[in-house]
This record gives C-alpha cells, sequence and structure tokens, in this order.
C-alpha cells in the first residue's frame, strides 16, 4: 500500500464558530451593561465585578487541578458565570460574600454536576440565590448616591410612584447590573446580530409576564405599570442573558417556547402573589428544573412526519 | 418571487471557484482500468468475461444480478486480466473487473435512435436499464427503478437536481454551462414516460449563468421550468429539494414517488439522453479534480474505472501538502486512505485538502446552544441524537426520530464545540437498521 492520508467520517470541514468565541461574545455583550453599573454604583461595583471574575476562574481552575482533569477556564465560561453573578449582587455586598458566591456558582451548581454542559441550573443565579438565603440582609441593602433605597419594585409594591424614564436609563437603586434597561437591550441585540441568542426564550418571557400582569396585576389596562414591571428588577436582565443561558433552557425550538411562558408565568406568581417585591431569580431556576421534562414532551416533529394515528 | 428553500441547512465555504471555469478536458486512461461489480445499490453485477478476453469499449462486461442491479460496460479496449477483489474510493474491497486498455479505444456500434418521440414506455425504459444508468450524484439507486413506480399516473413532477450543493464540486456546473441541451433532451425523454407530469430544473442561484441558460433552452417546452434555489447546503439532498420546489414533505419511510415525484441528478439525466437517442451505455462521467491542495483544478471527462491517481497526476498533481483526501465533497465525501482506486458512476470529485479541520478541532462538552437542531434539514436535535448514540440507548434514538436523519452533517459542520454529531448519529442508525434487517 502507498502513502497513507487522514481518514475520518465525514463532514471534512468544520466551521469557524467555537465554544470560546461564544462565550466571549456574551461577555461583551454584559460590557453596556457592566459599564453602566460601575457607573451607576462607583468603585464598589467595579471590586466587585473584578472579584466575582476572578474567583470563578480562579475556583474551576483549581478544581479542575485538584481532580486531574484538563483546564477548561480558555473557554471562557466561568468569566460569563462570574460576570453574571456580579451584575445580580448589590454593590454593597461586602467582598468576602461574594467570593463564597463565585466558589458556590463553580464548584457546587457547576463542576460537581460535571462542569460545562452539565449543570442543571444557571450557576450564577444559583449562587445568587444561595447568598440571598444566606446573607439575606446584605443582598437585599441597595444603596444609590449614598442613601438607601428602595429599588423601583418595591417601591411600587407599596404604592409609591415610580419614574419609568429613570428605569429606562437605569438610575435607579438595585443590583450592579438590573437597572439600566437600555444598556441591557444594547448588549441583547449584539448577541441576537451575532446569532448567539434569538427571541423564542425572551420573547415568550416577556409576552407572557405582560399578559399575566395584565390580568393578576390588579391594575387593569395600566400600560404605565407594565413598563415599570418590565423595567424594574431583574426581568430584562434575566430574560435576555440568564434565560437564554444554553446550558439550562431547552434545545427543542417549542420548548425555548414552553419554558419562556413557564418563565413569565412564575415570574408573574413571585412578584404579584409572593413575599417579594422580585422572583425572576427564582423563576429561572426553577424554570431550569422543569427543561428535562419540557424538552420530552417538546420533542420536534422530523421533517415530513406523518402524525401517527393511535 | 422569493428563492425556493427548505428549513435548516447550513452556508459551508463553498471553494467551487478553484475548478468553475475550467472547460472539461477529455482524458484518455492509461493502463489498467477497475470496474467494480457493485457500483450500485442492489444486487452486484455478475461479470460475462473472463479473464484473457478481449473486450472493445462499449461492450457488456457484467451482466445486473436482479432487478435493483446494473450492468457494467467497457470503457476502453484491451484485455481482462484478473477479476478480483480491488479497493474503492469509500475503503471497501469489491470484486472487481480489471482491463488492459490497449489505448486503441475501439469501440463497438451503438444503435441510434432517430426519433426518441416514437418509442414507447417500455422502450426507453428498456434501453436505460440496458444502459446501466444508476443515480450518479452519489447513491447509484438504478434509474429503471427509480422510473418504473408503482402508480405512474401519480408522478406530477420529474426533478432535474442541478443544485450541486457541496462545497467545491463543479462537475454538474460545467454540464449545465457546457451542454445543457443533452440535459433538456434528457428531460423529455423522461416526461414522455410521465404524461402528467411537469419537469423541473431546480438550480442554485449561486449559477446564474446556468438558469439564464437553461431557461432560455425551455422558453419553447411548455412542460419544463427553471426553479431558482436558495444557495444553501443541503439544497440538493433528495427530500431537501422536493420540499423546496413543490412543499411537500417526504420522511425516510416514503419514496419521493409518494410525493408524486422523482428526482434525476444532471449526470443521470444526460445518461439517458445518451443511452435512449444515441444507444450509448454509461461508460463516461465529469470528474472534479479541486482543492487547494491541487497543481490545476479541472474538471475531466473521465472514462469510468479510471485511477484516481492518473487523474490526480492529469491536473498537475499535487502543489503543497495534502492533509486530506477526500473522495467527493467535503459535507458527505469519504475520506480514502490511498489514491489507488478507481472511478466508478457515482463518485464525482477528488478533493485534496491541505487543512484537516476535523483534526485540527479537538471536541468538547455540549454547550447545548441548539446551533444543531436549527441547522438540521430534518428537524431533528442532533446534540440529543449523538448522546443517546453514545450511551446506546436505540429506543430513544428513535423516540427523537434519529432514523431520519439524512447524514448530510450540517450539525458537525456547525457544533461549536466541534463533537463529531453526525458520526455518532449514522453509527446508532447503522446498529439500529441492522438489528431491524436481522429480525
Amino acid at each position: 500500500m502507498s502513502d497513507l492520508f487522514h481518514v475520518s467520517s465525514s463532514p471534512h470541514v468544520r466551521s469557524k464558530d467555537t465554544s470560546s468565541r461564544i462565550m466571549l461574545y456574551v461577555a461583551l455583550a454584559l460590557l453596556p451593561t457592566t459599564a453602566f453599573g460601575i457607573y451607576n454604583f462607583g468603585y464598589r461595583a467595579l471590586i466587585l465585578i473584578l472579584v466575582t471574575v476572578a474567583t470563578c476562574v480562579l475556583s474551576e481552575w483549581v478544581f479542575e487541578k485538584i481532580i486531574h482533569k484538563k483546564s477548561t477556564i480558555n473557554d471562557f465560561s466561568a468569566v460569563v458565570t462570574g460576570l453574571l453573578l456580579a451584575l445580580n449582587l448589590p454593590a454593597t455586598l461586602p467582598w468576602w460574600e461574594a467570593v463564597i458566591g463565585g466558589v458556590f456558582a463553580i464548584v457546587i451548581v457547576k463542576m460537581m454536576f460535571g462542569g460545562l454542559g452539565q449543570n442543571f441550573i444557571n450557576p450564577a443565579l444559583g449562587a445568587r440565590c444561595f447568598l440571598l438565603i444566606a446573607f439575606a440582609a446584605d443582598m437585599t441593602n441597595f444603596v444609590i448616591d449614598e442613601y438607601t433605597g428602595a429599588t423601583p419594585l418595591a417601591a411600587m409594591r407599596n404604592g409609591e410612584a415610580v419614574n419609568t424614564m429613570n428605569m429606562l436609563i437605569g438610575k435607579t437603586a438595585g443590583t450592579i447590573g438590573e437597572t439600566s434597561v437600555i444598556a441591557i437591550l444594547i448588549g441583547a441585540i449584539f448577541l441576537i446580530l451575532m446569532g448567539v441568542i434569538d427571541l423564542r426564550i425572551p420573547g415568550s418571557y416577556l409576552v407572557t409576564f405582560v399578559i399575566f400582569i395584565l390580568l393578576f396585576g390588579g391594575h387593569g389596562l395600566d400600560w404605565n405599570y407594565v413598563t415599570a414591571q418590565l423595567c424594574g428588577g431583574g426581568i430584562m436582565l434575566g430574560a435576555f442573558f440568564m434565560a437564554t443561558d444554553y446550558v439550562t433552557s431547552p434545545i427543542t425550538p417549542n420548548g425555548k417556547l414552553l419554558f419562556g411562558v413557564c418563565l413569565g408565568v412564575l415570574t408573574g406568581v413571585f412578584r404579584m402573589f409572593g413575599a417579594n417585591a422580585e422572583g425572576v431569580s427564582f423563576a429561572i431556576i426553577l424554570s431550569n428544573l422543569l427543561v428535562p421534562m419540557i424538552e420530552k414532551i417538546t420533542i420536534p416533529r422530523a421533517f415530513g412526519q406523518v402524525k401517527e394515528g393511535k | 418571487m422569493a428563492l425556493m428553500t427548505f428549513k435548516g441547512g447550513v452556508h459551508p465555504y463553498d471553494g467551487k471557484g478553484l475548478s468553475k471555469d475550467k472547460p472539461i478536458r477529455e482524458l484518455l486512461p492509461k493502463g489498467e482500468l477497475v470496474y467494480p461489480l457493485s457500483q450500485h445499490i442492489g444486487a452486484p453485477a455478475n461479470p460475462i468475461v473472463a479473464v484473457g478476453d478481449t473486450v472493445l469499449r462499449g461492450q457488456k462486461i457484467a451482466e445486473a444480478g436482479g432487478f435493483v442491479s446494473a450492468p457494467i460496460y467497457a470503457s476502453v479496449s484491451g484485455t481482462v486480466k484478473k477479476i478480483e477483489p480491488r479497493r474503492v474510493a469509500v475503503g471497501d474491497m469489491v470484486k472487481s473487473i480489471v482491463i488492459e486498455s490497449d489505448g486503441e479505444m475501439k469501440e463497438v456500434a451503438y444503435a441510434r435512435t432517430q426519433d426518441p418521440s416514437s418509442l414507447s414506455v417500455e422502450e426507453i425504459i428498456g434501453k436505460i436499464k440496458e444502459a446501466g444508468i444508476v443515480g450518479m450524484g452519489g447513491a447509484g439507486f438504478p434509474t429503471h427503478v427509480k422510473l418504473s413506480p408503482k402508480e405512474p399516473d401519480k408522478i406530477e413532477y420529474i426533478i432535474a437536481n442541478c443544485a450541486e450543493c457541496e462545497p467545491y464540486l463543479t462537475s454538474d456546473y460545467r454540464r449545465m454551462v457546457e451542454q445543457p441541451e443533452k440535459l433538456v433532451a434528457g428531460m423529455k425523454i423522461v416526461l414522455q414516460l410521465f404524461p402528467k407530469a411537469k419537469g423541473v430544473f431546480g438550480v442554485e442561484d449561486n449559477k446564474p449563468d446556468c438558469i439564464a441558460k437553461l431557461k432560455e433552452l425551455v422558453s419553447n417546452e411548455p412542460r419544463m421550468e427553471v426553479a431558482a434555489l436558495q444557495t444553501k447546503y443541503p439544497q440538493g439532498g433528495e427530500r431537501q429539494l422536493i420540499y423546496a420546489v413543490t412543499k411537500r414533505a417526504i420522511n425516510s419511510k416514503m419514496l419521493p414517488a409518494d410525493a408524486g415525484c422523482i428526482v434525476d441528478n444532471v449526470e443521470t439525466l444526460v445518461a439517458i439522453y445518451n443511452a435512449v437517442v444515441l444507444g450509448v451505455p454509461l461508460m463516461n462521467r465529469i470528474f472534479t479534480v479541486t482543492g487547494n491542495a491541487v497543481a490545476e483544478p479541472q474538471n475531466f471527462y473521465v472514462c469510468i474505472g479510471s485511477n484516481y491517481r492518473e487523474m490526480l497526476d492529469a491536473a498537475g498533481g499535487l502543489k503543497t501538502e495534502c492533509k486530506k483526501m477526500i473522495a467527493g465533497g467535503p459535507m458527505m465525501g469519504f475520506a480514502m486512505f490511498d489514491l489507488d482506486v478507481p472511478t466508478t458512476k457515482t463518485t464525482s470529485a477528488l478533493l485534496c485538502l491541505t487543512e484537516d479541520e476535523v483534526a485540527e478541532n479537538e471536541s468538547t462538552a455540549c454547550i447545548n446552544c441548539g446551533r444543531c437542531v436549527e441547522a438540521c434539514p430534518e428537524l431533528l436535535a442532533p446534540s440529543r441524537l449523538a448522546d443517546y448514540a453514545e450511551r446506546g440507548q436505540d429506543g430513544v434514538f428513535e423516540k427523537w426520530h434519529g432514523l431520519e436523519c439524512v447524514e448530510c452533517g450540517s450539525c458537525s459542520y456547525v457544533c461549536p464545540a466541534k463533537r463529531p454529531l453526525a458520526q455518532s448519529v449514522k453509527t446508532m442508525k447503522k446498529q439500529i437498521l441492522a438489528a431491524k434487517r436481522k429480525k
């Protein structure tokens, strides 16, 4: 036999997209939100962001070192997790609590279940909820411009009027990354244009949520209230950046729509009837748990498949 | 009008620029030609020559081994040297007839038909069957079987697959540019078999010259039309093409005829013309030698049975180190470990790449991004199927419609984690189908 060549199963070409490039796009898309958070909340926000990102990357590296696995920190997913976690924290949180959050996100939520692609809830949100329970007071201490202030959602719950324009821009109290709807949307549009996310999940989430509060919000057809609900709290950040997390959302096209509906209903329930003004994190985590079930009932119908008579 | 297309698909780098403007060059084979007895789907052909016999070009050397089978003809004159297993492009050893060419190309006399419109349906199908014509796009399904559906009256569309959606391939393109009359004449003959059908040439819109040329040719043919298709892989997949043209969807358990369609590739229609009008059996085809490692990419008119190495040499050989040799296109072609294999009725190209993108990209964990789902023209969830395949879960695999996979490779192509999705799915599919046949 003559000289031998490489063989492999077809196809023999691959697209240029890689997992790390996708993660990098997500990190880039979070930059406007991050920058606004730092502008809005000052140097404490910057420190928290740096601390959580560093903690996440470092804990992934250390964990993989300990279990003798090849390091995967180059895929940027730990950076994204760290950034998302920071954006979900109040700027006043003590740095060591953020460190605990970062370690929890990576080690407990992500690596313990097998690393990237295997975690069944969003690591950043898992850590946020852990911190909310563990350090409830620090996690709900929102300060803006040196004054402790209620978040717009909390204010609305108490029947106070809110300035929706300020909420759109983001000059309100809240977590580092949730306040500016405009900054979030800039990033979201970038992700949609780059083909990283599509509108199935955020679209069905937001539409369902609006319908829910129109029906059960107790304000009737008050568009001012609806707008404030959409701009307040973590719903925008959650809908575009966390509900769309690939790993913890359904892969089936109809499953994505159904997932969005679950999110909308749960967020509505938590916000309208729950003890807190906010409910996005819990809604996303609960819906994450429903993903296997959602996929099971939304197995796509194959091309040309005819419904079988039973 | 919006371009016709299907859902899903991918846009790989097309690479056709390397060879698309190279006119078809006739290549006379030297030395030894190899004719595998299984160049088609169905029973292998049975040799009717013995070692030592002298044969003429155009002489039948193997008879069809059944209804779903096809005869094989010598494409050169010479002497039968051996009848033995030889390696073919896909890597298998196949029993083959080996003929030593005498270089004279002495031919048999062909029986021309002056007026094909006077032929009956049986006569036309008989000529096609006798000429050994099979689907020349790659599958190799005997054409006379395809043209004999159970209910010929229900056939409404004869679709000429002129999509050529595989990157790098330009053989159909050159045929359409240089000899579109033959293609149209082939279509006319097929339409004669199906009085109720309309002939549609489905061409991707990256070949505007072909679309224009064909439109001009069919302007006087009331039963033919040209459909411009969106340039997208796998537009030339049979199920995708049928859907693009007719909006009828078929699944793996159906035949195109169930949707009133028959699909034939460009080369096949030309072969039908040659067989029915000129009386010439299938002995030649257009073959592209291309890729960035080839000195002078070319489109050759080759004798079936010619050696790949000979064709590569005729294209100036390799100009740089070649990492991967592929029989066919980069999406569905077969990687070859050896160049000493013959061309067959179904092989359309030799592609020599300087990069092995599969080996260079390490596969990592699935991030569940769903790109494979978006790309799958069969609307499946390839990453799930690959998981089930790797775990050997045949039940769930079937429940997620794994058997509907058309093996186009779009999922592997788009996967950002570079997982060999198509490979896993194909393997599982083969295992399940094999187990089903055993039952």
